[in-house]
Formats: C-alpha cells, sequence, structure tokens
C-alpha cells in the first residue's frame, strides 16, 4: 500500500507598517508593558477601528505576487474566542470573503517542479502577549495587540518536508523582495503551523491530521514536518492507533509531543464585524499596485542566468536578497562586465556583509568602486591579490580604489626588463630550487615564483614572472 | 412558539458566553429566546433571494486610514481599568496554553 503524505502550511506574517492594523499606535516591536495601546486595541467601549491602508495594500501585494484572484468585495469577520490575549474576546479577521484567494506558486525542488496552490492571503490583527508567572497567575501586555497579521494559506499540496522548506524560503524571499515583511522566523515576524496527514493513494483513506506548533525556524518546520511524517508512517506499520490533534515540536528533543486532542471543531463564531464597512479594490488600485511590484526573486533568477550568463548557483546566490541583486546589477552595469562583477559580489562584498554582520545598503563602497577594481585588475594594473588588498583598503578608509593604488604604489609590476632584474636575482637566491626543477621536478617552480612574490609583496605580475623564469631556466 | 431546549440555553451561556446562570435565569430565557427564535422564523417567512447580506447600514466602502502612528494612552491610563494590574501588566487569573 502506498501512503502519501499531505502537508498544508497556515503562514502567519507580520506586515511592516509604522502602525497598528485598526488604530494609530506604533507597531514597532518592544517598548515597556501596554505603552503602545489605545482604546481601540484594548478593546474599550465605544472605540471604532479604522483599517491600515498600507496593511491592505501589502496583502494585496502579496496575494498578487502569489497569483491569487482579488476579492471585488470582502468584508472582515469577528472572531469569537475567550482567551485574554485580545481584549475584546475577539479578534478581527477575514473568514468567508478573504481579500486574495485561489493563488499558486511554481518552486524547483532539486531540480523538480512542484505546483502549489494558495488558498488564500487574508488579514487580521496580531494578539498581545501572555506570560504565565509562576504563582498561578498570567499577565497581558497589549503592545502586540492589533499589529496587522497576515495569514497565507495554502492547499494540503506538499508532499515531502523538502517541498515545505522549499516553500518557506521562497515565501520569505518574495516577502522581502516585495517589501510587506522582514519575515524573520526567529523573531516571530513570520510564524508557520503544518498540518500533516497521510492519504493511501488506492483507497483515498486518510490518516486524521496533527497540526504541529512552536517551530521558530524554517529548519524546525522542515525536521518537524519530516519527523511527522515519519511517525505516521511508522504507527500504520504498527498498527498503532492514530488521532486528531495538536503537536508540539520539541526543539531539544527534536520531536512532535501530543498537546491537545482535537475532537470538535472550534466554534468561532464567525460573523461580518459591524464596525467595520466593506472594502471594494478598484480595478485602478489594484493595476497601481501591481506595477509596483518589482521583479519577483525566480524570474530574476532566470534573467541573471540568461542575460548576463551567470551560472544557476551564481545567480540564487545573488537574487536572495533584493538589495544585493540590485547592487550587483549596479557593478555589472558599471563595469560591463558581469562574470567579474557577480565573482567580486558573491565573494568579497559578501564575506564583508558577514563578517561586518551588516546588509548591504551600509556597504562601505559604491558600486562604481568596485567596477573601478575590475577596470583595474581586467588593465593588468592590478593582480588578483593586490585588487582584495585595495579593495580591503578601501573599505576602511574610504579611499577610491585608483587613489589607493597611486598613493600606496601598489600597481603591479609589468615591466618585463623590472621582472628579469627580480627573476635573476630570484634563480641566484633559489639554486636548489633551480636545480630541482632542471631534474624535471616542476613544482619547485613555485618556490621560485614564491620568492619574487614575497619580495615584490605580491605586485609582481605572477603570469610575466612565470613566463620569464621558463624561458630563463630552459635557455641556460 | 419554537421550543429552546435547557441544553442549548446552557452550551450558549457556559460553553460561548462564559456566564452562570441560576435554574431561574435558565427558565426565563428559554422562554424569552423562544419568543426571539419566533420573531426571526416570521422574517424568514420574506423571500431574500435577490438581497445582499446586510453586515452594514451605511452605504460605504474603503473607508481607510493612513499609515502614520499617533498617540497612545500611558501606560497608567491603560491599565486604569484593569481590575488587577502588576508592574505595567494586566493581571489575569491563570490561563493554560492554548
Amino acid at each position: 500500500m502506498s501512503w502519501q503524505p499531505c502537508v498544508g502550511l497556515e503562514v502567519h506574517v507580520q506586515l511592516s507598517t509604522d502602525s497598528k492594523m485598526f488604530c494609530a499606535c506604533p507597531a514597532e516591536f518592544g517598548g515597556e508593558p501596554n505603552t503602545r495601546c489605545c482604546p481601540v486595541c484594548l478593546g474599550l467601549p465605544g472605540s471604532l477601528p479604522v483599517p491600515n491602508q498600507e496593511a491592505i495594500e501589502h496583502v494585496l501585494r502579496t496575494g498578487l505576487a502569489l497569483n491569487c484572484q482579488v476579492a471585488e468585495r470582502c468584508r472582515f469577520a469577528r472572531k469569537n474566542y475567550l482567551y485574554p490575549d485580545l481584549a475584546k474576546n475577539y479578534q478581527i479577521s477575514q473568514y468567508d470573503e478573504p481579500l486574495t484567494q485561489d493563488g499558486y506558486i511554481d518552486l524547483d525542488v532539486n531540480g523538480q517542479p512542484v505546483h502549489i496552490r494558495i488558498r488564500r492571503a487574508h488579514l487580521e490583527e496580531d494578539t498581545g502577549k501572555n506570560i504565565h508567572l509562576l504563582d498561578g497567575c498570567s499577565v497581558v501586555d497589549y503592545n502586540r495587540s492589533g499589529v496587522p497579521l497576515m495569514e497565507v494559506v495554502t492547499e494540503p499540496d506538499f508532499t515531502s518536508a523538502d517541498e515545505v522548506r522549499v516553500y518557506l524560503t521562497e515565501l520569505r524571499r518574495i516577502l522581502r523582495y516585495i517589501g510587506v515583511s522582514d519575515a524573520d522566523m526567529e523573531k516571530g515576524q513570520m510564524r508557520c503551523e503544518p498540518t500533516v496527514n497521510l492519504r493511501n493513494l488506492q483507497t483515498d483513506e486518510a490518516t486524521p491530521k496533527t497540526e504541529i506548533k512552536n517551530l521558530n525556524s524554517i529548519r524546525s518546520v522542515y525536521e518537524a514536518v519530516r519527523y511527522e511524517i515519519a511517525r505516521q508512517l511508522r504507527a500504520l506499520e504498527t498498527d498503532e492507533p492514530l488521532v486528531q490533534e495538536t503537536r508540539r515540536w520539541d526543539e531539544t528533543a527534536r520531536q512532535t509531543v501530543s498537546m491537545r486532542r482535537k475532537e470538535t471543531a472550534d466554534d468561532y463564531m464567525y460573523f461580518p464585524d459591524p464596525d467595520l464597512v466593506p472594502l471594494e479594490p478598484s480595478s485602478d488600485w489594484v493595476a497601481d499596485i501591481r506595477a509596483s511590484i518589482a521583479e519577483l526573486p525566480t524570474a530574476r533568477r532566470r534573467r541573471f542566468v540568461e542575460e548576463y550568463g551567470l551560472p544557476e548557483y551564481d545567480a540564487s546566490v545573488l537574487t536572495e536578497e533584493k538589495a544585493v541583486a540590485d547592487y550587483f546589477e549596479a557593478v555589472a552595469a558599471a563595469s560591463g562586465d558581469p562574470k567579474a562583477a557577480s565573482n567580486w559580489v558573491m565573494t568579497e562584498v559578501l564575506r564583508y556583509l558577514n563578517e561586518e554582520g551588516v546588509t548591504v545598503d551600509r556597504f562601505p563602497l559604491s558600486p562604481e568602486c568596485v567596477a573601478e577594481l575590475i577596470a583595474l585588475t581586467a588593465d593588468g594594473t592590478l593582480s588578483a591579490t593586490i585588487a582584495r588588498e585595495v579593495f580591503a583598503r578601501a573599505c576602511r578608509d574610504g579611499r577610491s580604489p585608483r587613489q589607493i593604488v597611486e598613493q600606496d604604489g601598489l600597481a603591479q609590476i609589468s615591466d618585463t626588463s623590472e621582472l628579469a632584474k627580480l627573476v635573476d636575482e630570484a634563480i641566484a637566491a633559489n639554486p636548489k630550487a633551480v636545480e630541482d626543477f632542471r631534474a624535471g621536478k616542476e613544482k619547485a617552480l613555485g618556490a621560485i615564483v614564491g620568492h619574487i612574490m614575497r619580495t615584490t609583496k605580491g605586485q609582481a605580475n605572477p603570469q610575466l614572472v612565470n613566463d620569464l623564469l621558463r624561458q630563463k631556466l630552459s635557455a641556460s | 412558539m419554537p421550543e429552546i431546549k435547557r441544553e442549548e440555553v446552557l452550551h450558549v451561556a457556559n460553553n460561548l458566553a462564559r456566564l452562570e446562570l441560576s435554574d431561574d435565569e435558565v427558565e426565563r430565557l428559554q422562554y424569552e429566546l423562544g419568543r426571539i427564535m419566533e420573531y426571526f422564523l416570521e422574517l424568514q417567512k420574506i423571500d431574500t433571494r435577490d438581497v445582499d447580506i446586510t453586515s452594514h447600514v451605511l452605504p460605504m466602502t474603503n473607508v481607510l486610514r493612513d499609515d502614520q502612528p499617533g498617540e497612545c494612552l500611558s501606560q497608567e491610563d491603560a491599565l486604569s481599568n484593569a481590575p488587577d494590574k502588576i508592574e505595567g501588566f494586566f493581571r489575569v487569573p491563570r490561563i493554560l496554553e492554548e
């Protein structure tokens, strides 16, 4: 019998806005408890919510990027529940009329195309934060209450943990590209709850669904889904009963553990929120938003391969972050050499960003500076090694590569007569290596070249040194 | 008049609204909710096939605000109606993690 895993994902995304969803309190993270609150997000009687236009546009932008249909008319609904993380006793959400729905995303999973249907992307408000005290009481901070939250729900189309991982990585990349969220799972800006079960492909029989919570990184989602699929398969084999339940991912034990069984469907008594008037996104408005969406990562990756002739791997590294891709394109344009631009950005620039822990907008060199380095290397003024040294100096003190080459005397020695003198000196200083080379030991040449590079602090043109050295050693 | 069962009143009161009712109140609500249901049955006789569901009596759409942060309450004001508070937080009876 063949059982196929069916995984669906619910992803919550905190939207990047300055103010909350339905009131003007600042949406930023942190602050002293209950200092970013007002009558609306504290649910005080008589207060009225007004939706944040930017948050609505973020959801429209996401829906369009995920090929969704935008509702011609939709409403907010009240999701009623009794839990003090929201002071109103209900969450403003969307129910049967989401802002966007019926989309899809095409993924490349280890070279295989995978098509995932997106059920909906809708808008709701985040809850406050509960802290459970040891004395048996709980305390609540409503600073986060009412921060705009988008929910992106897929159909149960994933058949492996690998597909889930690729989807989340791509979704995060898209959200960052279109500027709707920083989508950092470690910071709780993106939260994911997978639903996992198995379906028998012959009989259409299915195991009960489990929902997994407490996942704080893409890595843990991947591991939890993989674990849960294996657990359910094992239970089938050994005839252990499976139940519909919520399971918690235990990060230390690296396994899912049962939290609570779900015997009845939750009754949230949804109804349209009478405090909010319907939304009717006009076609002009939607068209403007569609036009504002920059090229998405997958399209850009493909273009980098086709337009610049970059290898797939390089294209995917360069398009991982929009700002890095922008930077690379600026260097490519300024230097006219995309391949060299790709090498510089992928190695030196990204290494600098990693080591300094900064983003590319804080990178000290302009794309024109890097293009200058490329030009200086291409015309032989700088060897690859010296070019890296010039790069480091430019990062340190802000001088231009040309200035550094002139002021610090770092130009490569390509003058043949000068090099010939250096080669003679090196031959005289390394009689043993010369003898070895003549006896047929190719490698011995390296020692003599090394001598010259050392005495010139790397400034001798290595290719010319090699040629000259071979000439001299074979002539005499 | 449609009959509202005692169990139905208790489900709505206890499970959904989290209200505790005395036996007298349950009985009274059985009667009152029955009357309300009776009125809705009357309304249901109207043919509403071509009428949109009303969630709002105002003929308005797209009432939105710009994403501009404004003033908040002070922590003291935010907590001023709280029955119980501690160190800037609202304090509530123990809640089990969902």
